[in-house]
């Protein structure tokens, strides 16, 4: 068991953040675990979402802020849905995502590897071109085993297009993360 | 008979899911329902944007909603649910005047709101009817068991996709019940199989789609009807990765409903599609149809 001292360690800036990012109320947690039982996640995370909940409560930053579980959450929404108390767990789980990438922290690595290249794609082309985006994924996290398995059933049925569908409006879209990047880092 | 529709096709429908926009548009056509695409859609950031930050998540979503009332229109429907909730999110965040206004920030073309986002699935049942449907069946799917798998999100959270049940739906259960086929009672319908973990993290996708194919052929079912791409890839595409992580031998075919739809409202087989896909669903098929005669 984990003992923390509230006076002392809780960091109030981080759990009022939390709250005005999300939108969320967290102190209305009561550590019923409902979220816990329906994670599918469960069994791949180093922390279960209630307890993750619990510390936010707590304001352990860098220990949420470095787990794996926030980046293991696939937005489900089933702790969202089953939330006695109505709390948008789900949203809570993908602004500590955020946070976690403002502070440079990244526990899975190759989790925002791949979220990253999806980005990169719709950036360039509008629209996510899924071969080019598996191709970045595999250089720049050298594991070019994944997936080879897969061609040999998928390309003979002419699914993956080879080329990527640049929309008309590309820069439209384009402008849309560079405006981003400048209000982020403004 | 009914009004066109906008339609967001989504990225893996010119790609992975090519099938299932084929055969939703064709399926759509055959009970009179006029799909209109949005000219020039972008991606809608899916996953990737929304972990990533919630304000250009909404923006890029944003585009396409602004696009669908260029266009005159209201609605739009999508085969694709993760499309789906960012189109829908987005519009509901986007209802608050402070969020709307750092969104706008980053559009070329401020969204007006008022856009509203419905599956394919939820405009087939509301806007045609179970009984045109119904109707309009041709080949029924006689002798076919079928699980009808709706995926995680496309009815959770309830409050936000204000569709159906969110533990357990019955559209497409409905749908298929139309069509013919007889739907086994299948427990882990809303219940995720690893999203878009297949790429980065394959292990957690073979457990959580394992599961789900291990459940569907307990209950008996001859075919997995889906209603998503990603759930297509993760339990057809993947279904040998599964296998070999999980030493077990689920040879069981995963359709899109709109084919399994396409089969009984005589589409061509060019527009069903099913040599798209992994495990050819078309040997049980017409097993089961052979055999109901």
């Amino acid at each position: 068991m984990n003992i923390i001292n509230f006076t002392r360690d809780c960091d109030e800036d981080f759990v009022h953040r939390v709250e005005e990012e999300s939108g969320q109320n967290v102190s209305l947690c009561y550590q019923c675990g409902n979220c816990t039982a329906g994670c599918p996640y469960t069994f791949a995370y180093d922390i279960p979402v209630s307890q993750i909940m619990r510390l936010v409560q707590a304001g352990q930053k860098k220990t949420v802020l470095s787990s794996k579980s926030i980046w293991l959450c696939a937005t489900c929404e089933s702790c969202t849905t089953r939330c006695p108390n109505n709390i948008d767990v789900a949203c809570i789980m993908d602004v500590l995502r955020h946070m976690a990438r403002r502070e440079g922290l990244a526990a899975v690595p190759q989790v925002k590897t791949f979220w990253d290249a999806f980005l990169n794609s719709v950036r360039a082309h509008g629209r996510v071109f899924e071969l080019g985006l598996t191709v970045e994924y595999v250089a720049k996290t050298g594991r070019f085993w994944t997936d080879m398995d897969l061609a040999p059933k998928i390309f003979p049925k002419g699914k993956l297009a080879l080329k990527a569908h640049d929309i008309q409006g590309k820069e439209h879209v384009a402008r849309i993360f560079e405006r981003f990047e400048r209000e982020s880092n403004s | 008979m009914s009004e066109a529709i906008a339609y967001y096709p989504g990225c893996s429908g010119l790609g992975t899911s090519k099938e299932y926009d084929a055969s939703t548009r064709a399926v759509c056509a055959k009970v009179g329902l006029s799909l209109v695409d949005v000219p020039d859609w972008s991606c809608c950031g899916s996953t990737p944007a929304h972990t990533t930050d919630h304000t250009l998540s909404a923006a890029l979503s944003a585009r396409n909603l602004q696009l669908v009332a260029d266009m005159g229109m209201k609605l739009a429907v999508t085969p694709c649910p993760s499309c789906l909730t960012n189109l829908r999110t987005a519009n509901h965040r986007m209802e608050k005047a402070a969020f709307a206004e750092k969104a706008n920030r980053l559009l070329d073309e401020p969204y007006s709101g008022g856009v509203n986002a419905q599956s394919v699935l939820q405009a087939l049942v509301e806007t045609v009817g179970l009984d045109a449907l119904k109707a309009a069946v041709r080949t029924p799917l006689a002798g076919l068991k079928v699980a009808c798998y709706y995926g995680c999100i496309m009815n959770r959270p309830p409050e936000l996709m204000a569709f159906d049940d969110c533990e357990n739906p019955m559209a497409m259960d409905n749908v298929l019940a139309a069509m013919g086929a007889e739907i086994v009672p299948f427990p882990l319908k809303v219940e995720c199989c690893g999203a878009s973990y297949g790429i980065p993290r394959g292990d957690i996708v073979a457990r959580l789609a394992g599961k789900l194919l291990e459940a569907a052929t307990l209950a008996g079912a001859d075919m997995v009807a889906v209603a998503c791409p990603l759930c297509q890839m993760n339990l057809d595409l993947r279904q040998g990765q599964v296998n070999r992580a999980l030493g077990a031998s689920y040879r069981i075919p995963v359709p899109y409903f709109t084919q399994l739809m396409g089969v009984a409202l005589n589409i061509a087989d060019a527009d069903i599609g099913f040599d798209k896909l992994n495990v050819d669903p078309r040997p049980v098929l017409s097993k089961a149809l052979t055999g109901a005669q």
